[in-house]
């Protein structure tokens, strides 16, 4: 969850929005001035009692950014201005349980609407709409629990900051070393100012018995706009991990970056799914967030595998684009994706494969769909390197358009160096027709659910690939947000 | 038995062709009607007429259903008050189980009737029995709703869905064309098993054939949009016998 915006209200109030210089020595004050330079960089890190090394990974990441500076990446489909990197704030407190609303009667009531058609219970929407709800929450001890229970088997899933204190050699022997700090422009400044985010291990041998979810999390830990997450399982373990807000974030804060690096060793299996609805601006396009995002895997074990599910239909912007690296032999690297863009939002997502190891495998499901004036555009590449014998990949993007002022795009990189590969690639754009939505009503449905069935048939795919409940929820956000876009 | 369906002086148009003409046909309740006419004299248009097909504008006349203004309603709302279109054409929806959509179907219609929705297992219990009388496979609910349905198959899913929808009036648009005559008696005893004083079924059709098994009350002979002759199910002999052409000079004169 991002920064409030009560917390920069106070923020702004006590500086007065005015650089200060010499600040750092003062680690007790809980906000650190607008803008970024190095000295912001040492203050989220002393802020956080991290140790040198971590301290130094940062600073090299902020000193490659400041090389890149004015470089964003261009190459998307996506148009937005200019986005000011000196007028925004990199670190600021938790927010505090008493600047939140009261009670429900002080949330906004649209939200509050939303939240019901997507049937959270009440006690879920007052943390969901950061309501101070009491020190003994039911979800706290079910997170306490479960979490002794994971200790057992050696798991360790917790924030990344008390990683970084409690497993520093795992955090230093990974970070980075799927997602270096000089990616790309958004990773690495992800790297030099990351809040925190979620750190996950899964020692040899273990199956994790139960779905890990940052759900669980969201109240114990306020994870920033910059999130960091590292997952490893070692060998011949397995993990299952969602991620994912239930309902839409109000948020000011304009640009989420977050970075997600994931490894597996021999015969390790990790599942990534993802449901992103953060706020994606009004009817007219103004607000929302741009979440621009770096998920990369590396299987680095033969028999590996590596599997992204997102669903994504919030944001202004969404750009991100979670890959595998395909280096063991025989490892397996898939992506299904759903993403929508409805009003004025923007979607330029896909996956790179990229494959090393021999046998290796993967398989591309992605589906666009696209209302209003939303763009999407699937962006993928497939590369065979020249070791890589027997690679496989399947590719199947499929488009679907509702109205006229929309647009789809699919733009595949294919690059093979190694004859015995087989690379197969399908695309298809459909829009919803007349037909199938006078069949529907034919039979008893309104326009409404006519959509929604029709587009729920279209992502099955990837629906199916997700766990049980999430494709409910799954379905119910594509619903709302496909409201009014027919008819 | 009462009044179910009145159509007065129907007249409509598609892209700017007129192409019903003044239709007259009432149906009451516990009645077969076969609408029987040569190929592009508005039969299909009169079945997406009734049932509220976007770009079928009436142009004048009004149609009564259950003493309500049907033109009015939506397609929704004519389906909810128990109207049922087997497609000549039926649509597919990929990705959609024919299960989960017919279900959802039956229980939007159930609620409209006051009933109690179907759970999964009842559903799955009826939908059973249906598919076993219609001679039709379980699997046919696993399949999405008509995709790689050969012609056959998707007749006798349109039959399936109106068998487990009950409406009170099926329009049964040339459910017979494609079938072979085995398929047809199953979809024709499927058509006699809804039979009852209450409903009633208006069956859209080409060719008599279907009619020897489903006998109507009534057969009305439709050219260049209008009904032209009305009689008993002695009519659809008499036209099988002399074709469409007799009754075709027959409206060309009235015109
Ligand atoms: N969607 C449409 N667009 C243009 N013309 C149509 C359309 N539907 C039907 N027609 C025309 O209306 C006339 C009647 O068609 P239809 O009702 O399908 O006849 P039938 O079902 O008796 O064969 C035909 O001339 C046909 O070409
Ligand atoms: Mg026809």
């Amino acid at each position: 969850m991002a920064v409030s915006s009560e917390t920069l209200e106070t923020v702004r109030s006590v500086t007065g929005g005015e650089y200060k210089y010499g600040f750092v020595t003062d680690i007790e004050s809980d906000f650190a001035p607008r803008g970024l330079n190095e000295d912001i960089v040492r203050f989220i890190s002393a802020k956080k009692e991290e140790p040198d090394w971590l301290l130094q990974w940062r600073l090299k990441a902020y000193r490659f950014w400041t090389g890149l500076e004015h470089e964003e990446p261009k190459w998307s489909k996506v148009q937005h201005p200019p986005i000011d990197f000196q007028d925004a704030y990199y670190y600021a407190a938790p927010k505090e349980a008493k600047d939140g609303p009261k009670s429900l009667d002080e949330v906004d009531p649209e939200l509050l609407r939303t939240y019901e058609k997507l049937g959270i219970p009440l006690r879920e929407q007052e943390v969901l709409a950061g309501v101070a709800v009491d020190a003994v929450f039911d979800s706290i001890s079910v997170a306490t629990t479960y979490k002794e229970k994971l200790a057992e088997l050696g798991i360790v899933f917790c924030p990344f900051s008390e990683a970084v204190k409690e497993h520093p050699d795992l955090v230093q022997k990974y970070l980075g070393s799927v997602v270096p700090y000089s990616d790309n422009f958004y990773a690495t400044l992800n790297s030099a100012v990351f809040s925190d985010g979620s750190f996950v291990y899964i020692p040899p041998g273990v199956r994790c018995p139960m779905e890990l979810s940052t759900y669980f999390r969201i109240n114990a830990a306020n994870t920033g706009q910059f999130e960091r997450t590292l997952i490893i399982a070692d060998r011949d373990s397995y993990v299952s991990y969602l991620e994912g807000c239930t309902a839409p974030m109000r948020d000011e804060n304009q640009l989420h970056a977050a970075v997600v690096e994931l490894v597996t060793h021999d015969n390790a299996e990790i599942k990534y799914a993802t449901i992103q609805n953060w706020y994606p601006g009004d009817k007219d396009g103004k607000g929302g967030i741009y979440n621009f995002v770096t998920k990369r895997g590396a299987c680095r074990g033969r028999n590996s595998k590596i599997s992204w599910t997102q669903v994504e239909t919030g944001s202004a912007i969404t750009w991100k684009y979670p890959s595998v690296i395909l280096q063991g032999d025989n490892s397996i690297g898939e992506f299904y994706s759903v993403a929508v863009t409805n009003n004025y939002q923007q979607a330029d997502t896909g996956t790179k494969m990229i494959h090393i190891g021999k046998n290796t495998r993967s398989t591309i499901i992605s589906k666009g769909i696209s209302a209003g004036h939303g763009q999407n555009t699937y962006r993928g590449l497939v590369r065979v390197m020249p070791k890589a014998k027997g690679a496989r990949n399947y590719t199947q993007c499929d488009s679907l358009l509702i109205g006229d002022s929309c647009g789809g795009h699919t733009v595949p990189y294919i690059e093979v160096r190694n004859p015995t590969a087989r690379v197969e690639h399908e695309a298809s754009a459909s829009k919803i027709s007349d037909d199938q939505l006078f069949y529907c009503r034919q039979r008893g449905l309104d326009l409404e659910d006519a959509v929604s069935v029709i587009v729920n048939g279209f992502c099955k795919e990837v629906f199916q690939k997700l766990p049980m409940e999430f494709a409910v929820e799954a379905q119910k956000l594509l619903d709302v947000s496909l409201e009014g876009s027919v008819g | 038995m009462g009044q179910l369906l009145e159509i007065k002086n129907l007249h409509a148009r598609v892209e700017g062709k007129a192409i019903l003409d003044g239709i007259e046909l009432t149906i009451d309740a516990g009645e077969v009607h076969a609408v029987m006419g040569p190929n592009g004299s508005g039969k299909s248009t009169l079945a997406y007429v009734l049932s509220g097909r976007e770009g079928y504008e009436v142009t004048e006349g009004e149609v009564i259903f259950e003493g309500k203004d049907l033109l009015a309603m939506a397609p929704e709302e004519r389906a909810r008050a128990g109207i049922f279109l087997a497609f000549q054409y039926p649509i597919e929806i990929p990705g959609v189980s024919t299960s989960v959509f017919l279900k959802s179907a039956v229980n939007i219609l159930r609620r409209e009737r006051g009933e109690s929705e179907l759970d999964a297992m009842d559903f799955l219990k009826r939908a059973k029995e249906k598919l076993a009388a219609l001679r039709m496979d379980q699997k046919f609910l696993s399949r999405p709703v008509n995709v790689g349905f050969s012609g056959g198959e998707k007749k006798r899913s349109e039959i399936f869905q109106m068998a487990m929808l009950e409406p009170k009036l099926a329009i049964l648009d040339e459910t017979d064309s494609g079938l072979d005559i085995d398929a047809l008696k199953i979809v024709a005893e499927g058509i006699n098993a809804l039979r009852s004083p209450e409903k009633a079924t208006l069956m859209i059709t080409h060719y008599q054939r279907l009619l020897d098994y489903v006998v109507p009350d009534k057969v009305h002979v439709l050219a260049h949009g209008r009904i032209v002759k009305t009689g008993g199910k002695e009519l659809a002999l008499e036209l099988e016998e002399k074709g469409y052409a007799a009754f075709d000079a027959a409206s060309k004169d009235a015109a």
